[in-house]
């Protein structure tokens, strides 16, 4: 399945369907965490954003390649490197420009915060055995990228008068994506019935009371959840940042479809 | 982030990594880190993220009292000229010998 309408029939389609959207979610947030090497506020936090990148296009490289056994494609490069933007299933919130340093952490925190929740919940649930294995070895790591970022949080916004501001600007500015994260649509609701994902808005509640004891301890204000929520990019109405994200990532590969590692 | 306006470096921080349950923790080298919760952040992803350990230590490196160089004699040298200090000094009786 490529094209954005289309609703998955079967269990395997919804399968697929639900690992592509990880997939894509953690593919171009791996992505641009990954425009942080070598310009890294400090070589120690230049490691760890690397570090947090490739354990995200890990992710999704796994997820990947079981698709790509699901639907007889060749490897995960054909997600990757062959479709185009609105082919991906990721959120907005990921694949905006990398910003300033506080805004890598606070998309970060956003972004890994929900993803513990609904890890913790898809293993409850999925029976699938190879996904549910990636799934627990995965979750062993969002559990460090939440706890590096929110750290951060409380360290920028707690911490001098600048980057309590620029920290705090951040948040007002990208609160705007965190609907998307709580979206469902057709394609999540078959999905859900076939037990390959899971009601995302239960653990809203959750991620909300994560996100607002972190955001007071970090003496920040809370944005308000009810202002307008930017959505539609889970069906292919992205930003126009995707473009030139997947320009530049996928030009090598398609350029030079046969180049391989010597 | 340091408390001195000049320098705006991160305070350095020594690391200590546990390879195994029970084994003593080995010297792995430093990181540079605003606070010990970072610190022991920064060394997991600068020291640990290839199965080096199980467990992780950071010290502020100006905790640490070291030896200077001049003390190189008169601490270490005088374990040179005796030898039975090392077990390998006395020799094992037969009767020992024989029951291993």
């Amino acid at each position: 399945m490529s094209t954005f309408d289309t609703i998955p029939q079967t269990k395997q389609e919804a399968l697929v369907e639900t690992l592509l959207r990880l997939a894509d979610d953690r593919l171009i947030h791996g992505h641009r965490l990954s425009e942080w090497a070598g310009h890294g506020p400090e070589l120690e936090e230049d490691l760890a954003l690397a570090n947090v990148a490739l354990d995200m296009i890990g992710h999704a490289a796994s997820l990947y390649s079981y698709a790509a056994e699901l639907e007889g494609k060749d490897d995960e490069d054909h997600y990757a490197y062959f479709r185009d933007d609105i082919d991906f299933k990721n959120i907005a919130m990921v694949e905006l420009p990398k910003g300033d340093f506080g805004f890598t952490i606070a998309r970060q925190f956003l972004f890994s915060a929900f993803s513990y929740f609904l890890y913790q919940k898809l293993i409850d649930t999925v029976e699938d055995e190879q996904f549910n294995g990636m799934l627990q070895k995965h979750f062993k790591e969002i559990k460090y990228h939440l706890r590096h970022s929110r750290e951060w949080v409380l360290r920028l916004g707690d911490g001098t008068e600048e980057s309590h501001r620029r920290i705090q600007d951040t948040f007002d500015e990208i609160w705007m994506y965190t609907g998307e994260l709580f979206d469902l649509d057709d394609a999540d609701r078959e999905a859900i019935k076939q037990n390959v994902f899971v009601d995302v808005t239960e653990f809203k509640g959750e991620w909300k009371e994560l996100v607002n004891s972190t955001l007071e301890e970090a003496t920040l204000t809370v944005p308000d959840y009810d202002q307008y929520m930017f959505s539609g990019s889970r069906q292919g109405r992205h930003t126009e940042h995707l473009g030139h994200l997947l320009a530049q990532m996928q030009f090598l590969r398609r350029s030079y479809p046969d180049a391989e590692w010597k | 982030m340091s408390n001195n306006s000049t320098n705006t470096e991160w305070p350095l921080w020594e690391v200590f990594y546990q390879p195994k349950d029970g084994k003593p923790f080995e010297h792995a080298g430093n990181v540079h880190a605003p606070d010990a919760e970072m610190a022991l952040q920064n060394a997991r992803d600068t020291y640990a993220r290839r199965n080096e350990g199980i467990s992780i230590w950071v010290v502020p490196s100006d905790q640490i009292t070291a030896s200077s160089p001049e003390d190189r004699g008169p601490f270490f040298d005088p374990a040179n000229d005796k030898p039975y200090r090392h077990p390998q000094f006395y020799s094992v009786p037969r009767a020992v010998k024989k029951r291993k």
